[in-house]
């Protein structure tokens, strides 16, 4: 019925419609805050997906990146004056760095170690953020980070800050594509499918998944800056284990080898988690029930939907137009 | 640092290490069995003491009873964990593996909060507060708990592997599945049953120290990377070596804490996660393995 190539360009533009018709149909702060957090949320996890789908790696410790990206931004700006955006493209290569460090000894290994380094690693940079002291400003954190601005005009509301965002979220999925249409991609791929058979036609698996890792954590670097820009203030709670698995959780049920799957994913999990906190207010146990919830969905995701939400839905709908 | 200090220092950290090594030793045996690294594994440790908690306080049951009918239902969560969400993807690659026992953690810990409560529990230990002096350095009767009873609990591992035939016939499913299952081996059930040794020594972990440490829900996540530090250190899929390896981490983050100047106790954590580092760096096939750890 329709090429591949067609069915891409309408996904794209149906997404950025959607993605354009929130701010005409509302302008209640609490619904545009929701929707900057699934851009957000969208930037990491579309990292993360690369990693997982197509790397066959997985992280368990984004959040830590992404709080780099954002304690990288507040520190940058307030303890040194530097100009923000600068700080967030600084913060970016610093967290690009650390992630090359902890890739370089794992990612040679087999698939458990970068899992285990990358928890471990989330658990560290959370205590450094608690225990640094006037850098990090310890557990309350650091106030009055500035917003973001072009000349004149400040990105000082939600729907401003949602403008910014989500264009960078198309921008990624765009370069998401291009990326797998690239030699990386097709490497990546095989690497994907047989990593013998890979590293026979000499790829070097090992690099390749560097690589994709270090990307990933660019992209929560550039996703936690402006997090920090956004809500001007920013403490460790945010950056927690929690955090890294309900990334992971998005990536697993929007599914990771696909274009749209994390960001399916984030806002699922994003709709999902308010809806949660809005029936706490009724229930009082429900907001501590996020956490099993989420265990469920990925179980059950994992043994009906292994592909993710937009892979598994797509099939079906592949199936019905065959009959 | 005077001796007696230094002396200190190392009882404490065998004595952390213990549960390191016991948790480091159930990561084998599920290795072993599976080629699964269970990152549910610290939920067990934490489940065993919470469960020994409401017998012990809240129900009052006789302490040895206490102790075994915790193990013996951490056993079962581990039974049921295999059955519900390893065995029907047992077939799938590393990485939907790790996320379904990543899953089962956060289940696990999320059902423990909601059971428990937020709260770190307090448990009474064993045998009274008293402790025995050695060269200056206090010895509470509780380290001794924990000391001797991971101490039985390897033998007890060592003896089952080396001299039952269940043991024996694990053994053959960890070097060979498909010339276990010709033998006659039902290769599904060793999974089982790995499974649920391997719960129980993480429980009996949790029992032993909850006096210490107290029960809460969520201290299970770095427990299991202390125990997996342990392993790897110990070379993954030698079960002596990860007892060892628990041990080294265990003297290694007490040392450390000693050693590092004032006010720096919160980093205490950080010695594990800078040791895997290093050892995945330089050796990945642990201190004693001679292998290499890498794996297509």
């Amino acid at each position: 019925m329709f090429s591949e190539r067609k069915l891409e360009l309408l996904g794209f533009v149906v997404a950025a419609l959607i993605v354009a018709a929130l701010p005409l149909v509302t302008r209640s702060n609490y619904l545009l805050s929701i929707g900057v957090f699934i851009g957000l949320y969208s930037m990491v996890a579309i990292g993360l997906g690369l990693l997982m789908g197509y790397a066959g790696q997985v992280s368990l410790g984004h959040a830590a990146f992404y709080g780099l990206g954002a304690y990288g931004s507040a520190i940058l700006t307030l303890h040194y004056g530097w100009n923000a955006w600068l700080a967030i493209v600084v913060a970016a290569f610093a967290t690009a760095l650390v992630a090359y460090l902890i890739g370089m000894p794992t990612l040679k290994l087999h698939g458990h170690y970068l899992a285990m380094a990358t928890l471990g690693f989330g658990i560290i940079v959370r205590i450094l953020f608690n225990e640094g002291g006037n850098l990090t400003g310890g557990p309350s954190g650091l106030p009055a980070i500035a917003d973001l601005n072009i000349g004149s005009f400040v990105f000082d509301n939600d729907l401003r800050i949602y403008c910014l965002v989500w264009p960078l979220v198309l921008l990624q999925v765009v370069l998401s594509r291009n990326l797998l249409r690239s030699r990386l991609g097709r490497a990546l791929r095989a690497i994907h499918d047989s990593e013998i058979a890979a590293r026979s036609c000499a790829i070097n698996t090992g690099r390749h998944k560097l690589m994709v890792f270090v990307l990933s954590a660019i992209y929560a670097s550039v996703a936690g800056s402006l997090y920090a820009h956004w809500v001007n203030f920013v403490n460790p709670h945010p950056f927690g284990f929690v955090f890294s698995i309900e990334l992971v959780v998005m990536v697993v049920v929007g599914g990771g080898a696909t274009l749209w799957g994390p960001v399916i994913g984030a806002a699922a999990l994003t709709v999902i988690d308010q809806l949660l906190v809005q029936l706490g207010h009724v229930f009082a146990p429900a907001k501590d029930m996020d956490v099993v919830l989420f265990g469920v969905i990925v179980v059950l995701v994992l043994l009906f939907l292994p592909q993710g939400l937009a892979r598994g839905l797509r099939r079906k709908g592949v199936a019905r137009d065959g009959a | 640092m005077q001796t007696s200090e230094l002396l200190q220092y190392l009882v404490t950290g065998v004595t952390v290490g213990s549960v390191y090594a016991l948790v480091a030793l159930g990561f084998t045996i599920i290795y072993n069995a599976t080629g699964i690294i269970n990152f549910a594994q610290g939920e067990f440790v934490v489940l065993g003491g919470l469960v020994f908690y409401s017998l012990y306080v809240v129900a009052n049951v006789p302490l040895v009873l206490a102790l075994v009918v915790a193990v013996l239902i951490v056993a079962a969560i581990g039974l049921l964990m295999e059955r519900l969400a390893i065995r029907p993807l047992i077939r799938s690659p590393v990485i939907v593996l790790i996320i379904i026992t990543v899953a089962t953690s956060v289940l696990l810990r999320g059902a423990a909060k909601l059971v428990w409560g937020p709260e770190s529990l307090a448990v009474p230990t064993f045998s009274g507060d008293k402790s025995i002096f050695i060269g200056g350095a206090a010895l509470q009767l509780q380290y001794l708990w924990v000391l001797g009873l991971t101490a039985l609990a390897v033998f007890g591992v060592r003896l089952f592997f080396d001299h039952t035939l269940v043991g024996k016939a694990m053994q053959a499913c960890a070097i060979n599945p498909d010339a276990a299952r010709l033998a006659g081996i039902s290769v599904s059930r060793m999974v089982q049953g790995s499974f649920a040794l391997s719960a129980a020594l993480s429980g009996l972990a949790g029992v032993v120290i909850s006096p210490i440490t107290f029960a809460s829900y969520d201290g299970g996540t770095i427990l299991a990377l202390k125990g997996f530090c342990g392993a790897i250190i110990g070379g993954l899929g030698n079960g002596l070596g990860a007892v060892v390896g628990g041990l080294f981490i265990g003297v290694l983050e007490k040392l450390g804490i000693g050693l590092a100047p004032e006010g720096y106790a919160g980093l205490q954590d950080a010695f594990a996660f800078i040791v895997l580092l290093l050892v995945l760096f330089l050796r990945p096939g642990g201190l004693f393995g001679t292998e290499r750890a890498e794996g297509v």
